[in-house]
This record gives C-alpha cells, sequence and structure tokens, in this order.
C-alpha cells in the first residue's frame, strides 16, 4: 500500500480571551493509503472539520495552524506552501466535498460551468473538451439524463443531485485525495446511501483515498477501513473498522455506541453521555474526557497519549494500560 | 447562455421591466430618428409671432421664448441627458464595484482605509461638490461634467458591493472553489462579481435615475449642459419666467426628467429579480 496522506501533530488554534489562543485541533496525527477510507468520527465542536479544512490550509480567519506539524502528500509538505503551489495541491491533489449542497454550488452558474471550472484550474485543456470531461463526470456520478443536467443551474437540482455534482466537481481534476465532510448530513436517507454508493465505486474504480468526516456510526460501518474517534480537538481512539465496532475500548467511543439504539439483542434504555463537549477554552487539564467520563481515576489528571490496544487499535486512555491484549 | 442575458431577458417578461424597457427604448429611438420629422431644435420659424404658443397641431408641446419647437428640444435633450446619465453611471458603477470588491475581499488595512475615505466622501453633499469643481469653467465641457459626476457617484455603491462581498465570501461556493484551486482573479470575477450584480444593477438603475435629476439640477443653475445645446434642466430654467403664461416650457422637460426616471428605476427593479435565479 502507497501511502499518499500523512498529518502530523496538526494544530489549529484561535486568538481566546487574555492574549492566549486555543487550540481547537490539538495534535491530530493520521495517515491515509492509496484507496483506503479513513472515517473521522466526531461530535460537532470536536475539531473534524477543522481538521479537514486545515488539509487545504483553509482554516477561517483568525484560526491559524501552529507551525511544529505537517501536512504530507509524497515529499511536499502543504504547511510550507504558499500562492501557486498551494492552489495547484488544492483540488489537483485533495478534492474537497462540503456538508451542504444547497449552498455549496454557485447560484448564477450552470452545473456544467462549476464542473468545467475545476477541469480547466488545473488541466490545459479547451472549453470544449472541458465540457465534453464535465459530461463524463456528470455520468461517472450517476446523474440521470446528464447532457440535459450541464446546462441546469443548482436551483433546479434535487439535494441528492446537488452533492453529485459537487462530487463530480471535486472529482473534476481526478485527486488521489477526497475529502467528504459530513457529505450526506443535508441529505434524506435514502439518498444518503445512493451518495455513500456513489463515494464507494469512486474509490474502487479510481484507486482514491478517502477522508470521510461524519458523526454518523452507522455509516461508518462496513465503509470505512479505519475509523478514528475525535474528542476535544485529538484523537481518542483508532482502529480498523471491525476491532472498533467489535471492542469499542475508550469510554467515549462506547458511550457514542451506547447512545446509537441497537437493532438486535435485548431492548436496553439508551445511555446518552452526560454533559457535552466544553469549548476549546473550557478543556480540563490532563484527560479531557475525564470530567464526563464514568471510568475516570486518579491518573487522568495527566493526559494520557495514543497508547496500543492492539497493534492497529490505540486509545488515548490510561486504561490501555491494564486492558492491552 | 450567458447569465446576465438571460436576466435581462426574463426581466423584459416582467410588466415592469417591460414597460420601463419600453419607455427608455422608445425615447433612445426618438432621438435617432428625430431629425426626420421634427424641426430643428435652434430653428426659429417666426422669431417675431410664433414664441410661446402653447401645445397644437404644429408644434405639439408648444414653443418656447425664442420660438423654438418644445417637443423638439425634449428629445434632443434626451440625447444628451441619456448620454451622461450612462456614460456617468457606467464609471461610478465600475469604481464602486471596484472599491467595494477591494475592500470586501482584502479586507483588513485595506478595506478600513477605502471605506474611511468613502465615509470622508459622503459627508460632502454631491451637488455642493459638483457645484465646487464646475465653477472652475466658464464653459463647461461635457466631458467634464461625466467624468465629474461619475467620480462623485460611487460611494454608496462601493458600500453595498462591500457589504454583499463580505456576505458572499461567506458562502460555501466561495470556499468550495477555494478548496477546488481555482485562482484569485476566477473567485473575485465568477463568484463574488456575479453574486453581487444584484445591488450593483439596483445601483446603476437608481444611478440613472439619480444622474438625471443631478444633471438637470445642475443645468437648472447653469452649471451643466450649456446653451444653446438643449438640455432638460436647462429648459425649465429657461422656462421660469414664463412659468404662469407659458406652463409647457417647464411641464414637458419636467414630464421627460420624471418619465425617464420612473422607467430607468422599473427596469432596474426587474433586473434584479432576474438576475437572481432563486426569484426573489
Amino acid at each position: 500500500m502507497s501511502r499518499v496522506l500523512e498529518v502530523e501533530n496538526l494544530r489549529v488554534s484561535f486568538p481566546a480571551e487574555g492574549g492566549h489562543r486555543v487550540h481547537a485541533v490539538d495534535g491530530v496525527s493520521f495517515t491515509l493509503d492509496r484507496g483506503e477510507m479513513l472515517a473521522l468520527v466526531g461530535e460537532s465542536g470536536c475539531g473534524k472539520s477543522l481538521t479537514s479544512l486545515a488539509l487545504l490550509r483553509l482554516v477561517p480567519g483568525p484560526g491559524r495552524i501552529d507551525p511544529g506539524g505537517a501536512i504530507r502528500l509524497g515529499d511536499i509538505d502543504v504547511l510550507h506552501l504558499e500562492g501557486e503551489p498551494l492552489r495547484r495541491i488544492r483540488g489537483k491533489r485533495i478534492g474537497m466535498i462540503f456538508q451542504d449542497p444547497m449552498t455549496s454550488l454557485n447560484p448564477v452558474f450552470t452545473v456544467g460551468d462549476q464542473i468545467s471550472e475545476g477541469v480547466r484550474a488545473h488541466l490545459p485543456v479547451s472549453k470544449r473538451e472541458a465540457r465534453d470531461r464535465a459530461l463524463h463526470l456528470l455520468q461517472e456520478v450517476g446523474i440521470p439524463d446528464p447532457v440535459a443536467r450541464l446546462d441546469a443551474y443548482p436551483h433546479q437540482l434535487s439535494g441528492g443531485m446537488r452533492q453529485r455534482v459537487m462530487i463530480a466537481i471535486a472529482l473534476s481534476a481526478e485527486p488521489e485525495i477526497l475529502v467528504a465532510d459530513e457529505p450526506t448530513t443535508a441529505l434524506d436517507v435514502t439518498v444518503q446511501a445512493q451518495i455513500l454508493e456513489v463515494l464507494d465505486r469512486l474509490r474502487a474504480s479510481h484507486g482514491m483515498a478517502v477522508l470521510l468526516i461524519t458523526h454518523d456510526l452507522g455509516i461508518v460501518a462496513g465503509r470505512a477501513d479505519r475509523v478514528a474517534v475525535m474528542y476535544a480537538g485529538q484523537i481518542v481512539e483508532e482502529a480498523p473498522t471491525p476491532a472498533l465496532f467489535a471492542r469499542p475500548s475508550h469510554p467515549y467511543t462506547q458511550g457514542l455506541f451506547a447512545s446509537v439504539p441497537r437493532l438486535h439483542g435485548p431492548v436496553e434504555r439508551l445511555k446518552p453521555i452526560g454533559g457535552s463537549v466544553p469549548p476549546p477554552s473550557a478543556w480540563p487539564s490532563g484527560c479531557r474526557f475525564r470530567p464526563r467520563c464514568p471510568k475516570a481515576f486518579d491518573k487522568c489528571g495527566a493526559m494520557p497519549p495514543l497508547l496500543p490496544l492492539e497493534p492497529a487499535h490505540r486509545m488515548r486512555c490510561w486504561l490501555a494500560e491494564t486492558e492491552r491484549s | 447562455m450567458n447569465p446576465l442575458l438571460a436576466a435581462v431577458r426574463t426581466a423584459i417578461r416582467d410588466p415592469r421591466g417591460r414597460a420601463g424597457l419600453a419607455f427608455l427604448a422608445i425615447l433612445a429611438l426618438l432621438t435617432l430618428v428625430a431629425p426626420i420629422f421634427l424641426p430643428d431644435p435652434a430653428a426659429q420659424p417666426d422669431p417675431l409671432g410664433a414664441s410661446n404658443l402653447p401645445p397644437s397641431l404644429m408644434h405639439l408641446f408648444g414653443t418656447d421664448a425664442l420660438s423654438r419647437d418644445v417637443l423638439s428640444r425634449v428629445v434632443w435633450g434626451a440625447r444628451v441627458s441619456l448620454a451622461i446619465a450612462l456614460l456617468a453611471v457606467a464609471l461610478s458603477i465600475s469604481l464602486g464595484a471596484l472599491v467595494g470588491i477591494a475592500a470586501g475581499y482584502f479586507g483588513g488595512a485595506v478595506d478600513s482605509a477605502l471605506m474611511r475615505l468613502v465615509d470622508g466622501a459622503l459627508a460632502v453633499p454631491r451637488l455642493f461638490l459638483l457645484l465646487l469643481v464646475l465653477a472652475v469653467w466658464e464653459q463647461i465641457p461635457v466631458a467634464m461634467l461625466v467624468l465629474f459626476i461619475g467620480v462623485t457617484g460611487w460611494f454608496g455603491t462601493s458600500r453595498l458591493v462591500r457589504a454583499e462581498v463580505l456576505r458572499i465570501r461567506e458562502e460555501s461556493y466561495v470556499r468550495a472553489a477555494e478548496a477546488l484551486g481555482a485562482p484569485r482573479r476566477r473567485i473575485i470575477f465568477r463568484h463574488l462579481l456575479p453574486n453581487a450584480l444584484g445591488p450593483l444593477l439596483v445601483a446603476a438603475t437608481l444611478g440613472v435615475g439619480d444622474v438625471i435629476l443631478v444633471e438637470a439640477g445642475l443645468s437648472f443653475l447653469g452649471l451643466g449642459v450649456q446653451p444653446p445645446t438643449p438640455s432638460w434642466g436647462g429648459m425649465i430654467l429657461d422656462a421660469k419666467s414664463v412659468l404662469v403664461t407659458a406652463p409647457w416650457n417647464a411641464i414637458f422637460p419636467g414630464l421627460a426628467i420624471l418619465g425617464t426616471v420612473i422607467a430607468a428605476n422599473l427596469f432596474g427593479d426587474a433586473l434584479r429579480d432576474a438576475v437572481d435565479p432563486r426569484g426573489a
């Protein structure tokens, strides 16, 4: 497997009161191999969307990426790029799909125009060729009657169709990595499945690596190769999907699973996690989940590192020391 | 199809847009074909007996104190007024868009500097500014009139465009375009500018109305279009002394001003609705 992306110690900070900065993303590291799907799971406010924006250096001001980390695409470090070289990475090496297909398309241009824009931003093709490519992309993402849709305006399409168009745009320059930030959150359940299927198909046919950002464990199962669970700006558990579903280990991950209703087994009450994710300015010292954790003990006053449970299964919890198999 | 052309087409289907554009088109057409059937506005058919004649079949709008045909002068005046309005508005809209986009897109110090400049400029009444500048000339060249009306007309527009750019910049399609690696000029000219066209067009049409009023005001004060070139404001100035005895001298150019301003605004309203494909 060839590695296409390596994120190391990514930190994103915002200015806070009193002149210091709070870290909304605090030391996130992960890797992505060719053709692999990694799911980044977490509640809103955990820093997962910010992580995805940081990959393309699109952190909204006044936030900034702190020095000391790296985002490596092969031998290029995205954090060291500026201007034209940075522009050439965006869309060409990493494509991105956003959460809300209703607002992510420019209302005054046709679908064909907008797909062509991506093609022409990176490939030296004529307008005619860009349009042909746009047509091909629309076919690829499964849009019926693509010839007619090329000249449609966004408001003439349904949410599912627009998300397909967004995917087509993200694919326009054939990126090797696709970042999908909650691609199905704004869609009906039936349409969600279709969109995820499109992503799966493209991953298989293009060998594209996918970083799927979601808060929904349900869409992760059976799709992602690996899962990384985020809490309060950090990855708290990371494992191959089957391992995580078989043995969720971090108390936070266990809490997430306990708050999702199960279809099989005895009927139990859902156990929501008490409290809510604190904002970055109110993160406790030591383990950030400690105030909400039913298993907290003395040692949790110190921040645990990612500790291995199995070779590929790690969690940010001191319990790993006793639970290790 | 070019979205702007499509918008114009939609605007023409709108009854308001159709009425407004029809009025302006007829006026423009009249100014072109007028020489064929209207007497020369400078011609004085009968200097002794034909002054201040009331409207008749011979002179539909009557004649003025110098026995000139008022209809001819209203139509010739339209030529001057429309040309000045279109050119001055084109100038001020371009300046306003440029400054507004620069302030909104680049933000920070650029934004502060430009907007403080606009605040200062808006504190001085436009007519006062124009009077001050135009008083320099004895015979004001029309090109200077256009230049100064244009240069004093963009302040409000730049604020509108800036506000619009600030809003659009946060739209996810702009972020999506950035994520796609679209160059900065594409983001400005394909995403910011087209989506700011609505307010720009409204500003432009209101601007046409404004400029026609400003130019008429200046001409009425003798600081605009210089006689003997006919202008609506100048005609009303000439009519002042005979307002009671020969009111047609003032009524017809006045109606021309009113109609043109309303027509421009109606068309602008329709165009604004059409530019926004979501249909406001």
